[in-house]
């Protein structure tokens, strides 16, 4: 029965494309953990920088955010072999898209510390704190707090691009479903399609838990005016 | 000049641009003593705060506290600003922490006291505005009196040596006003030093030692309370008083007897 061979092929399938994911989730978390640190630290130096700090990070930013990931991706694998930098697949796509990360989460952080009401600030600057002491106990975990909402969907096109590595040759979960589509045959629909899913079950539960994670910091006493105000709205 | 002086001001000056905020304010604050400037709005009256706690920086003009100038330019500023308290119109607490984390965050951070030593102290301080049950409540649970409290609280544990009150009950509603102004009574007459902008005649009567009329960015008339209310010596100041007894009415405040 085709079924049954559709089944089968899954089956033996199932394994290399864990496998694959495994590495997917590598390059995820490689992506986007570059992308948090380097990303704050841009922010931070964006908002409270000297002009000529902001400037060149506004630089950075426009131009990771301006390139295409699949030219990026290039220019640090084939591109900087030529200058005598042999990096392994796996560090040039980390160098590549875990900086392209850093662009744009940079620009969710900025955002969120930029939303911090300047009351809290010059309260913290009147008790004696330093701009410095400032930003990391009163605006840092509130802007954080509000960047998780934003973040998750960084999740998940960070992790739909790490496909993109591929084609410097990181065997990931698109490179190993390619592998199968070549060494079988005529079954391309269904294994990409198994592909698809998987990315599909990724995106969805990164996301879920990420909601999770939002709503266990969600600051207590603004979720119940909410409700109240939306109630008062209503009658 | 040293003599219990805390605050003294001395011909200061702040301009934003083409406008003229401050045109030459002078006046001292002894310790002890419960100082309410009044004025009409846009006057420079926040920005005179400001200037004090150098959140803004004054043009020119020079300010000492307690013997000690503090717009010089060697000044740590950081170190100034720990020991002269600020209360805020809309509060400004620390949304994301708890109520004893914004008391005593100020303690920790900046003067580096040990945890333990300075949940001690912002529990009393909690318990001087009537807050000590609200210790782990977070600021958007609670009313706006109560806000205001914990501000107020937040200020006396850096122990300063002078609170600045920006117009403390004027983001509040009519019925929250008393509680916030109790607490300043008391504050008052147990002797911290106070320069409060408000527009509360109920405070001013009460507590205040001098009353201070600023207009335009200048001192136009600097008083007693019984004086300034019964017999001002500027036509401004008795029109100005007029129109805010007519606005929030003249009753003393209900501590008051």
């Amino acid at each position: 029965m085709v079924f049954n061979a559709h089944l089968n092929l899954i089956l033996k399938s199932l394994p290399f494309l864990l496998k694959g994911m495994v590495v997917t989730l590598e390059l995820t978390f490689a992506f986007l953990s570059i992308g948090l640190v380097v990303g704050i630290f841009l922010a931070l130096g964006q908002v409270y920088g000297r002009r000529s700090i902001s400037l060149l990070i506004s630089a950075f930013e426009r131009i990771f955010r301006a390139i295409p990931a699949l030219v990026l991706l290039f220019l640090f694998y084939f591109g900087a072999a030529q200058f005598g930098f042999n990096l392994s697949a796996f560090a040039a796509s980390c160098l590549a898209l875990g900086l392209r990360s850093a662009a744009y989460q940079s620009q969710i952080f900025r955002g969120a510390i930029q939303s911090i009401d300047i009351g809290q600030i010059m309260a913290a600057r009147a008790i004696g704190m330093t701009q410095f002491k400032a930003a990391i106990y009163i605006v840092l975990p509130q802007a954080l707090r509000l960047s998780i909402a934003p973040w998750s969907n960084e999740y998940a096109v960070v992790l739909k691009d790490t496909s993109l590595c591929y084609a410097i040759g990181v065997t990931e979960m698109m490179r190993q479903g390619r592998y199968i589509v070549a060494r079988t045959f005529g079954n391309a629909l269904l294994i990409y399609v198994v592909v698809a899913i998987l990315y599909f079950i990724l995106v969805i539960i990164g996301t879920r838990l990420l909601n999770l994670l939002e709503r266990k910091f969600r600051i207590p006493g603004y979720e119940a005016k909410e409700k109240g105000e939306m109630v008062e709205r209503m009658l | 000049m040293m003599d219990n002086v805390i605050l003294k001001v001395e011909n200061l000056y702040k301009n934003y641009g083409e406008l003229e905020v401050l045109k030459g304010i002078s006046f001292e604050v002894k310790k002890g003593e419960a100082k309410v400037i009044i004025g009409p709005s846009g006057t420079g009256k926040s920005t005179l705060l400001r200037c004090i706690n150098r959140l803004t920086n004054p043009d020119s003009g020079r300010i000492w506290l307690d013997g000690k100038e503090i717009t010089a330019s060697d000044v740590k500023i950081n170190q100034i600003r720990s020991s002269i308290g600020m209360v805020f119109q809309d509060f400004n607490l620390f949304t994301h922490l708890k109520v004893i984390d914004n008391v005593r965050i100020g303690p920790m951070k900046v003067k580096g006291i040990p945890k333990r030593e300075a949940t001690e102290l912002a529990i009393d301080e909690l318990k001087k505005v009537g807050l000590e049950n609200k210790v782990d409540s977070y600021p958007a649970e609670l009313s706006g009196g109560q806000q205001q409290r914990v501000s107020i609280a937040r200020a006396l544990a850096m122990k300063p040596k002078l609170i600045l009150f920006d117009e403390p009950t004027s983001a509040l509603d009519p019925e929250l006003i008393g509680e916030v102004l109790t607490v300043m009574i008391d504050l008052a007459k147990n002797g911290m030093t106070m320069l409060v902008v408000s527009h509360e005649m109920g405070f001013a009567r009460s507590v205040a030692s001098k009353i201070i009329f600023l207009e335009h960015g200048v001192i136009v008339e600097e008083g007693p309370p019984e004086r300034i209310f019964n017999k001002p010596k500027c036509k401004r100041t008795a029109e100005f008083l007029h129109k805010i007894t007519d606005l929030y009415g003249d009753t003393k405040h209900e501590n008051d007897s």
